[in-house]
């Protein structure tokens, strides 16, 4: 038989020294999840043998060369790991406040909207470039936002299941880019958007210092140091970490939990909504159902991971985009299809779920020594 | 006469679509009746159509003259083996590891898609094959239809002109149905969804039910898959992120059918018909078509609200709808 | 320390030892051999006795009453047999044989059904689904058969269960109706209702008496765990009294009287030796006007409640527990709504008058009251587990200073000051205070209550699960704060504290003021009493019957 029991508080060290404790908790579950990660690593390896005959090694080595080979390449990684981010970062309050925002994508994809839309219509209106960025960034957020407040304010009232109501926002906002691509259609008959002023190159990033996407990396640098000091030093954050925790507490701190839940979905998905400006400014420089490409999605599993703790989200966002960009860059080179990178990013993130079992709970089995 | 034509092509179109969502959705109401969300129906559904497609392929590479019916087997054999495979994933890690669902959910739709689209499209070029993989031999079994009653205008191609899955799926659900309502099972796996730590209390095995119905879920929705791949698209295999698509919009359905399998029914129907109806208003830009696409993703959001709002307790989620059960929390 | 205990009452009553012949008389339809016999059963909840060698036997065709205090020990003992918990020592025997109960479903293979507190029923499925949950697996639902059984089971005791009714639309009664129908109909032939009529009305309890009267003719063996005597006095055959997690012994109900029982049940006083100040600068605080509340389900909470609050003296609050008291303190603070028509009208130091009622703790706080709860839940409503000492002090003040940050200088300052000061056992001001042990959580608690200088101090089972150094504390910290011109709302549970440090005793029975009592002249077998009767005037009520 097996007895399964939460795992109680790193208890070792004693006395002067159990402020140890945190340190060697954390060390332990740093450890499992390293043990997780390298497990994925392994099972992804066999399966790439199994359908490349090639040595996983050799594998892992020409992924790393995919992503960080040439200067381009770690460019193109450091702005897909921007992008990422940022949504990443724009999912952590609703989290910590436990509001399931499933609805990232749909957020990306009207901030995207809001973005092209600026830059179609005002594009060509004589305005200068940095105005014309800021404008963009502005309606991003607020179509963001917007996406974000609907299913708050049904939240706030009635109770609103969020999950699900924030996943069917994501269709509606696939359809209401379907609508749009027509209307913005160029070349006629293409059924895409094309590159927007590709002539004037209104409304793209401009390049610093001679690198295209320097921009992207220092919005979302900005964005997460900015969410990062609002989660944990400003009094909205601390509301959302209260209200998170305890609703019961909340209100017994005088705080207006409504507000607060809207307010928070407010800024959420403005941020989201913020991603699909740096997607369609600051890379694409088009619009397409595409656009998002499952960031919202990959985007909730990386700020769950983190435990909205949003350095860490730096780093598993990293990893996630490394293994993306380094699988597609295998797949290109033995002439697979590119969706081997999902399969690779599912092995793994399956293994990481998988690992936060036995960070919180202790497995025993009995006939051993009984506590 | 071409408004009826097109009357009945609408009917068509309607019912078709409306039978890959009807079973992406019932295997959904099924997993979801345990208590578990599972936002991994797009990838089991993936997993299941290209379960079935790989069973049918290397059938019909291995035999010099295959025979339809024995494809068809070989297909949905390996559609359910890899859409029970895609359960017992998401099974072991939010049942037993207790992860958490909507991200193992989402994970799975990640994973199954891209298992998915990897094999199917790179399936003839690893066997050594050229162009696109196509198993007309097989689907041919899965789009056989009866004409039971050939002479009589319109009927035969509005009830009786289509494969025999179009029928199964309203079977399945009216078994589901009657299976959840009607028998001890059916109420036990009700009270685990609704309140696991009572259904414990009162002898009954949480885990188990909850393993059976992910995984029967599971292969229910990887049917689903099969359908779209033998018959909607008649055998081949299409990496548009349709599949993906119609999975969603079978999650929407579980919440428009309040969770009752015959709901399903006629609500895969409708929302089939919400679908398609640009085709048939004419004068529509193409702009206006997707704005029409967007119906059944509306219905469902005024359906969610409606739902909260009059607190009707027969039409709720299953109130543990998401969460994990262990018995020493309480 | 239980031998002791008992040993006081063994001239009064039958103890575990007392002949059979005795007993043989009371239990009129008993064959003598007792069908549960546990003995010696000890459990403990980390550092905490709850039960200690208790001894107990439970006869065919009688009721039972095991009455005692909250955290006595009643609860938990049942709990081990009807498989709930496992005991740590002690055996059970059931018919004679030695058995082993870890499970409910352990429980009712060997007959034994309790019907808890805390309904277990799935509440969108009909009374007759409730009733075959998890029964009969392979079998296809036969509700018709389940009809008619649980109409025999109904015929055959006077109940009324409507089949086809959905468990969310009954009342408390017909859900404690359904699960002992629920018990009944999977074969127990012995019943244990913990606390049943807490929550039905008198005209319900009586119903359930006759109920539990044609059982007990029916030969089946009942124990109601409660703490009301005149029901102990009314229903039952037979006594047992915990005390403390002791057991205290039992007595045939016809040979005692409510005064012996009480007696039993909260022993003599004992002297703590709390420091008592006479309340000087005595000014109105708190008034509170035909207050009534009444709960989501429907059940009144608080009935009619009137009573002041003076700032420089201790009220206390006696009650047994869901008395109300978890009502009032959260009405005043304005976390719970009242029925219209109460008021709280609050004064401040300077004589300026504001109504509290009906407004939201944050309009409260606008109002400038210095109002300081230190609820019954600590983690769950005064403190947030998973945040630190410093964060939790945040919570009374977070909004103070302008920007839009918080200033973490003043609450690290107090949290540094309350570890200090109240010798707060923490490796440091990052650990979560969900790590804390009890009574350094609740030092943090009441150190963060008390530091706004409150002018209403209010607090609920202040010193529950602590240890005696850390209650001391405690209840210092209370004088020091009436001293201070605080008026201290106290509501506690030990009688004997509360006659201690109270200046004055608000008695609640049922969510109805049962009487106040001077907290100097008042005896412990008065309060007793007032909590099981209004009024505290049991022979009446005895005496009716």
């Amino acid at each position: 038989m097996i007895h399964i029991s939460k795992r109680g508080d790193f208890n070792r060290f004693k006395g002067d020294k159990a402020w140890l404790n945190r340190y060697a908790g954390f060390g332990v579950s740093l450890i499992i999840r390293l043990i997780a990660l390298l497990l994925s690593l392994v099972v992804s390896g066999v399966l790439i043998y199994s359908i490349t005959k090639l040595n996983p090694v050799d594998v892992y080595a020409e992924m790393a060369n995919g992503v960080f080979g040439t200067s381009r390449r770690l460019w193109v990684w450091l702005r897909d790991l921007a992008l990422l981010l940022t949504v990443a970062v724009g999912l952590a309050p609703a989290f910590k406040m436990r509001f399931w925002n499933i609805g990232a994508e749909g957020q990306i994809l009207v901030g995207a909207l809001a973005t092209s839309a600026c830059m179609i219509y005002l594009g060509s209106s004589g305005i200068s470039n940095t105005l014309l960025l800021i404008i963009m960034g502005v309606s991003s957020m607020a179509a963001g936002a917007l996406w974000g407040i609907f299913p708050a304010v049904f939240k706030a009232k009635w109770n609103t299941n969020e999950t699900l109501f924030t996943l069917m926002m994501n269709y509606i906002a696939i359809q209401l880019t379907s609508f749009f691509v027509p209307m913005w259609e160029h070349p006629k008959g293409s059924n895409t958007v094309g590159v927007i002023n590709a002539d004037t190159q209104m409304g793209w990033f401009p390049s610093i210092a001679g690198n295209q996407y320097l921009l992207n990396l220092l919005i979302a640098v900005v964005i997460t140091i900015a969410i990062f000091l609002y989660l944990k030093r400003s009094k909205h954050g601390y509301e959302i970490a209260v209200v998170g925790q305890s609703e019961n507490t909340a209100r017994y701190a005088a705080m207006n939990v409504k507000r607060i839940v809207v307010r928070t979905m407010t800024l959420s998905g403005a941020v989201c909504g913020l991603a699909g400006f740096l997607a369609v400014a600051g890379a694409d420089h088009t619009v397409s159902t595409a656009t998002a490409g499952g960031r919202g999605f990959v985007a909730i599993i990386v700020a769950w991971l983190a435990r909205f703790n949003t350095i860490t989200m730096v780093i598993i966002s990293a990893m996630l985009v490394f293994l993306n960009k380094g699988a597609i860059a295998i797949a290109s080179k033995f002439n697979l299809s590119n969706d081997v990178s999902d399969i690779i990013q599912g092995i793994i993130l399956f293994f990481i779920l998988g690992s936060e079992f036995f960070i919180n709970y202790k497995v025993k089995f009995s006939g051993r020594a009984k506590e | 006469m071409e408004t009826i034509a097109q009357i009945i092509t609408l009917i068509r179109t309607t019912i078709s679509f409306g039978t890959v969502i009807m079973y992406g959705s019932l295997g959904e109401i099924m997993t979801e009746k345990s208590g578990h969300l599972n936002l991994g129906v797009p990838g089991i559904m993936y997993m299941g159509g290209i379960g079935g497609l790989l069973g049918a392929y290397l059938y019909e590479n291995s035999v010099a003259s295959p025979v339809p019916f024995v494809g068809l087997l070989i297909a949905t054999l390996g559609t359910l083996v890899c859409s029970i495979l895609g359960g017992l994933i998401y099974s072991f890690l939010t049942i037993t590891l207790r992860a958490n669902q909507n991200v193992t959910g989402l994970t799975l739709t990640i994973f199954g898609s891209g298992v998915a689209n990897f094999f199917g499209g790179s399936l003839s070029k690893l066997a050594g094959g050229v162009g696109q993989i196509s198993v007309a031999s097989t689907s041919s079994a899965f789009r056989a239809t009866q004409h039971l009653t050939d002479n009589i205008p319109y009927i035969d191609d509005i009830l009786f002109n289509y494969g025999f899955m179009v029928y199964l799926v309203i079977i399945i659900a009216v078994i589901m149905s009657r299976f959840i309502n009607r028998t001890s099972r059916g109420l036990n796996l009700r009270a685990v969804g609704e309140d696991p730590a009572t259904a414990d209390a009162a002898g009954i095995n949480v885990t188990k039910y909850r393993y059976f119905a992910t995984c029967t879920g599971a292969a229910i929705s990887g049917l689903g898959g099969l359908y779209y791949v033998m018959d909607y698209i008649k055998g081949t295999w299409a990496n548009d992120g349709n599949i993906e698509a119609l999975g969603w919009l079978a999650v929407a359905l579980v919440i428009f059918a309040t969770w009752k399998p015959l709901r399903a029914i006629w609500g895969a129907y409708l929302f089939g018909a919400l679908y398609w109806l640009y085709n048939f208003i004419p004068g529509q830009s193409r702009s206006m078509q997707e704005i029409f696409k967007m119906l059944p993703y509306l219905v469902t959001i005024i359906v969610l609200i409606t739902v909260s709002l009059r607190r009707k307790k027969e039409n709720q989620p299953p109130s543990a709808l998401g969460l994990s059960y262990f018995r020493e929390d309480r | 320390m239980c031998a002791e205990r008992a040993a006081f009452w063994e001239g009064n009553v039958l103890s575990s030892k007392s002949d059979a012949k005795e007993r043989n008389r009371v239990v009129a339809a008993g064959d003598g051999k007792p069908l549960v016999e546990m003995t010696d059963i000890t459990k403990k909840f980390g550092s905490v006795t709850a039960n200690d060698h208790v001894s107990l036997s439970i006869y065919r065709g009688e009721i039972l009453s095991l009455l005692g205090e909250n955290g006595s020990g009643k609860t938990t003992l049942m709990n081990m047999l009807s498989g709930i918990y496992f005991p740590d020592g002690g055996h059970i025997r059931v018919k004679g044989e030695l058995v082993t109960i870890s499970s409910p479903k352990d429980a009712l293979d060997l007959r034994i059904g309790m019907i808890h507190q805390h309904f277990k029923l799935v509440n969108v499925l009909t009374a007759a689904e409730n009733i075959i949950l998890g029964l009969n697996e392979s079998r296809r639902l036969d509700l018709k058969s389940v009809r008619l059984r649980v109409k025999q089971i109904c015929d055959r005791y006077g109940f009324v269960v409507e089949p086809d009714k959905k468990v969310y639309e009954m009342s408390v009664s017909e859900k404690q109706t359904l699960e002992i129908v629920k018990v009944l109909y999977r074969g127990a032939d012995i019943l244990i209702l913990d606390e049943p009529t807490a929550v039905l009305t008198p005209q319900e309890t009586r119903r359930l008496f006759d109920v539990m009267r044609n059982m007990k003719n029916d030969g089946k063996a009942i124990v109601i765990i409660t703490h009301k005597l005149h029901e102990v006095m009314e229903i039952s055959d037979r006594v047992a009294v915990l005390r403390k997690g002791c057991f205290i012994g039992d007595v045939p109900t016809q040979r005692t009287s409510p005064q012996e029982l009480t007696e039993m049940m909260v022993g003599h006083a004992v002297k703590l030796n709390i420091e008592r100040t006479q309340p000087e600068n005595v000014r109105k605080c708190l008034e509170v006007e035909h207050v009534s509340v009444v709960d989501a389900d429907g059940v009144r909470k608080l009935n009619d409640v009137s009573f002041t609050a003076n700032g420089g003296e201790i009220l206390g609050i006696a009650g047994v527990s869901g008395s109300g008291q978890k009502e009032l303190l959260e009405v005043i603070a304005g976390l719970q709504d009242a029925l219209p028509g109460g008021s709280v009208i609050y004064t401040d130091m300077n004589g300026k008058t504001s109504s509290l009622i009906g407004k939201t703790p944050m309009e409260i706080k606008k109002l400038g009251v210095q109002l300081a709860f230190v609820p019954e839940d600590r983690l769950g409503m005064g403190l947030v587990g998973n945040l630190d000492i410093a964060d939790n002090m945040l919570i009374r003040t977070y909004t103070e200073g302008s920007g839009m940050f918080v200033n973490m200088k003043k609450p690290r300052k107090l949290a540094e000051e309350i570890v200090k000061e109240f010798d707060v056992v923490t490796p440091d001001l990052q650990t979560p205070v969900r790590k804390l042990s009890g009574g350094n959580v609740q030092k943090v608690l009441v150190g963060r209550e008390i530091a706004g200088s409150p002018s209403l101090l209010m607090s609920a089972y202040a010193v529950r699960g602590l240890d005696i150094n850390t209650s001391y504390t405690i209840y210092n910290l209370m004088n020091e704060q009436k001293r201070r011109g605080a008026a201290v709302i106290y509501v506690g549970e030990d009688l004997d504290v509360l006659l201690e440090l109270c200046d004055r005793i608000m008695v609640l029975c049922a969510g109805s003021v049962s009487g106040i009592v001077d907290g100097r002249a008042a005896t412990k077998e008065e309060v007793g009493l007032m909590m099981t009767h209004i009024g505290g005037n049991a022979d009446k009520e005895a005496g009716r019957k």
